[in-house]
């Protein structure tokens, strides 16, 4: 798989199409070995290694990590429509937020009679609320393979209504841009109601275990830091698979000339609400990894400026290059996790100062300022090179 | 590309369109238009800005819907009901006046996805081009002289190699009738002769209808012209009889 000149036809074969994927595509080659290995060692040094060893990977880091794999899995499903088909949603944080109460809901009827009062059909707030009996869209979330398919369908369903509405009725750009922060922004007023029965403002907490195992316990937690590595491994997949086929090439005709693309005969909004639909999904289930290594899901998930954040966190990464989002996303949360932590009324400047400078003077991102340095052109790699030759000559003067 | 007859030239006409009008808030763009274009037919629109050339191939593509009017293709196909990628696959293909290829696909997937086939998100998902296909696109990429430039992205063509592009793309569709919007600008003498040529020999098989502002290549084309002005017809004829009309010299050289 690593020597991807040399493979010829009949190696390709035996290696099977999940395999040839990643040909050619060496970010995505490293991406996935880097994944493979943290899924493996970080839970194996938390586990293994006593607290005082050096090798020991404490369970706040391991679950710190487990979240921006979360949010990584979510930067991909964004690149998804907007780094290859060129629709910028501003409201992907509600579809990573609906996923998110979709496993809520089965950890708060996981907790059972162990709530504060004890009842064993009711979650807490809605005793507190005297509700006699569980809404019926409540049904069935105390099934796992419920609440699992509901991951998939619930953001799923609302990307294909809206999606439906907007695309035919041909919204595009910065239109759409602003209905998604709409929606994302009335979804959370809704959510801030107490009688939506999803526990108003304060949301789903206070969960007790998952599948029968302690949400507390280092074990616990280091399977789903597994799982979600292996999520966002087979989200990007799955992104290469659509993004290498021939309709990933339709998106991205779609992207750069709309009125050709369907001027060949493609009908675009269905393409559109094709792509829309496999990202929403993607960003619920990163939501449904992301709530019981948090352990709260809420309705301040779904803020219009979240949606935004990811926004940056791609864009910062390199836009349309899948490994991009990843590397965008993991950066930048690491980055605000330090900053929030040391000077946290500074952080929002920074992100928007970050963001600017990176249109100005990284416009494909990371990815692309380490490509451009590698083949010498354009203003960071000038850039770069007066640095190293600077460094060079003072380090020769002394 | 064969030498039988297609079955499409039996057709009484290729393009139809009768009183047809389009006006934009109280701007008649379109004013009792009605033009026939007969199968196997090269027809030349020219006219002055303005007279509603852009328009009228929006009408025939779907973009635009008409206020009034009968818009038909082969006979029976009232194109009003169709969308522009439903009109695609009817089997009317179009050239933009920019020219509008995909910058960030290479030359052999611009074709590819143009490539006459399925136009399905799922068989798109599981595509695979058919040695057929391959063949087809091969032979474009000789006909438009881009087979060096195969594996090149689009957005590295100069002006004049786009529009080559995207006349391939046109052919790759297998059209019935195309329209052509201004197909020769940014190209040398040379390459406008050599569109010229390339289009008499498609109007074996095809019906044209190019819209050019271009004389010589018009004149090239020996083909019937037809002179719009203010959304309807002015003039129609060879290129010898409208040139000498008095009316349209008139609104060329302006009252």
């Amino acid at each position: 798989m690593k020597n991807n000149q040399t493979i010829n036809e009949s190696n390709k074969l035996k290696l099977g199409p999940m395999a040839t994927l990643l040909v050619g595509d060496k970010g995505g080659q490293r991406l996935v070995m880097a994944l493979v290995a943290i899924a493996i060692i970080f839970p194996f040094c938390n586990l293994m290694f006593p607290e005082d060893s050096i090798f020991h990977v404490s369970t706040y880091a391991l679950t710190l990590t487990g979240k921006y794999l979360c949010y990584a899995l979510l930067a991909l499903s964004v690149d998804l429509i907007w780094g290859y088909c060129g629709i910028m949603s501003l409201g992907h944080g509600a579809f990573f937020a609906l996923g998110g109460y979709a496993m809520g809901m089965y950890l708060m009827r996981q907790i059972g009679e162990r709530g504060v009062y004890g009842n064993p059909d009711l979650p807490d707030f809605m005793v507190f609320l005297s509700w006699e009996n569980l809404p019926w869209y409540w049904f069935g979330f105390d099934q796992f393979w419920f609440a699992m398919v509901m991951v998939l369908l619930i953001p799923g369903t609302l990307a294909f209504v809206f999606g439906w509405l907007a695309f035919r009725s041909r919204v595009t750009g910065v239109y759409f841009s602003i209905i998604t922060q709409a929606l994302t922004y009335a979804l959370m007023l809704a959510f801030f109601r107490n009688d939506m029965g999803f526990g108003g403002n304060n949301g789903l907490t206070d969960f007790k275990d998952i599948l029968g195992y302690d949400l507390q316990s280092a074990e616990t937690r280091s399977v789903l830091f597994f799982a979600s590595a292996m999520a966002l491994i087979f989200g990007y997949l799955i992104s290469r698979f659509i993004t290498k086929s021939k309709l990933g090439r339709v998106l991205v005709s779609i992207r750069d000339a709309e009125m050709r693309t369907r001027f060949l005969g493609y009908k675009v909004e269905y393409y559109k609400l094709f792509i829309f639909i496999v990202s929403a999904m993607l960003a619920g289930i990163a939501g449904a990894l992301y709530v019981p290594q948090v352990g709260i899901i809420n309705p301040g998930e779904f803020t219009p400026i979240n949606s935004i954040e990811i926004i940056i966190w791609v864009a910062i990464g390199g836009r349309g290059t899948l490994f991009g989002a990843v590397i965008g996303a993991i950066a930048v949360n690491y980055a605000k996790t330090y900053f929030t932590g040391a000077f946290a009324e500074l952080w929002l400047f920074m992100l928007g100062g970050l963001f600017v400078l990176s249109t100005l003077y990284l416009p494909k991102g990371i990815v692309g300022a380490v490509k451009s340095i590698k083949e010498g052109n354009g203003k960071i790699s000038r850039l770069y090179f007066f640095l190293k030759e600077k460094i060079a000559s003072i380090k020769g003067g002394a | 590309m064969a030498f039988v007859r297609p079955k499409h030239l039996e057709n009484e006409f290729a393009l139809y369109l009768d009183g047809v009008n389009v006006s934009f808030d109280g701007f008649k763009a379109i004013n009792n238009l009605s033009l026939c274009i007969e199968p196997g037919e090269m027809r030349a629109i020219i006219g002055p800005n303005g007279a509603g050339k852009t328009t009228m191939m929006d009408i025939i593509t779907g973009k635009t819907r008409p206020d009034s009017g009968t818009v038909l293709f082969k006979n029976n196909i009232d194109l009003t009901q169709y969308d522009e990628a439903e009109v695609a696959n009817l089997g009317i293909g179009r050239k933009f006046q920019k020219p509008s290829v995909i910058e960030s696909l290479t030359v052999f997937e611009n074709l590819e996805l143009s490539l006459k086939g399925t136009r399905g998100v799922l068989q798109a998902l599981f595509y695979r081009l058919s040695h057929e296909g391959l063949t087809k696109i091969n032979d474009i990429l000789e006909l438009i002289n881009l087979a060096e430039k195969r594996d090149d992205t689009a957005a590295n063509l100069s002006h004049g190699q786009k529009q080559w592009l995207e006349i391939g793309m046109l052919i790759s569709q297998e059209p019935e009738l195309l329209l052509i919007d201004e197909p020769a600008a940014g190209m040398t003498d040379e390459e406008t002769m050599k569109t010229a040529e390339l289009f008499k020999k498609l109007a074996k098989n095809h019906s044209l209808v190019v819209v050019e502002h271009d004389m010589d290549f018009i004149a090239a084309l020996e083909c019937k012209v037809t002179v719009l002005h203010e959304g309807s017809v002015l003039a129609e004829g060879s290129l010898d009889t409208v040139q000498k009309n008095q009316k349209v010299i008139e609104v060329y050289l302006g009252r």
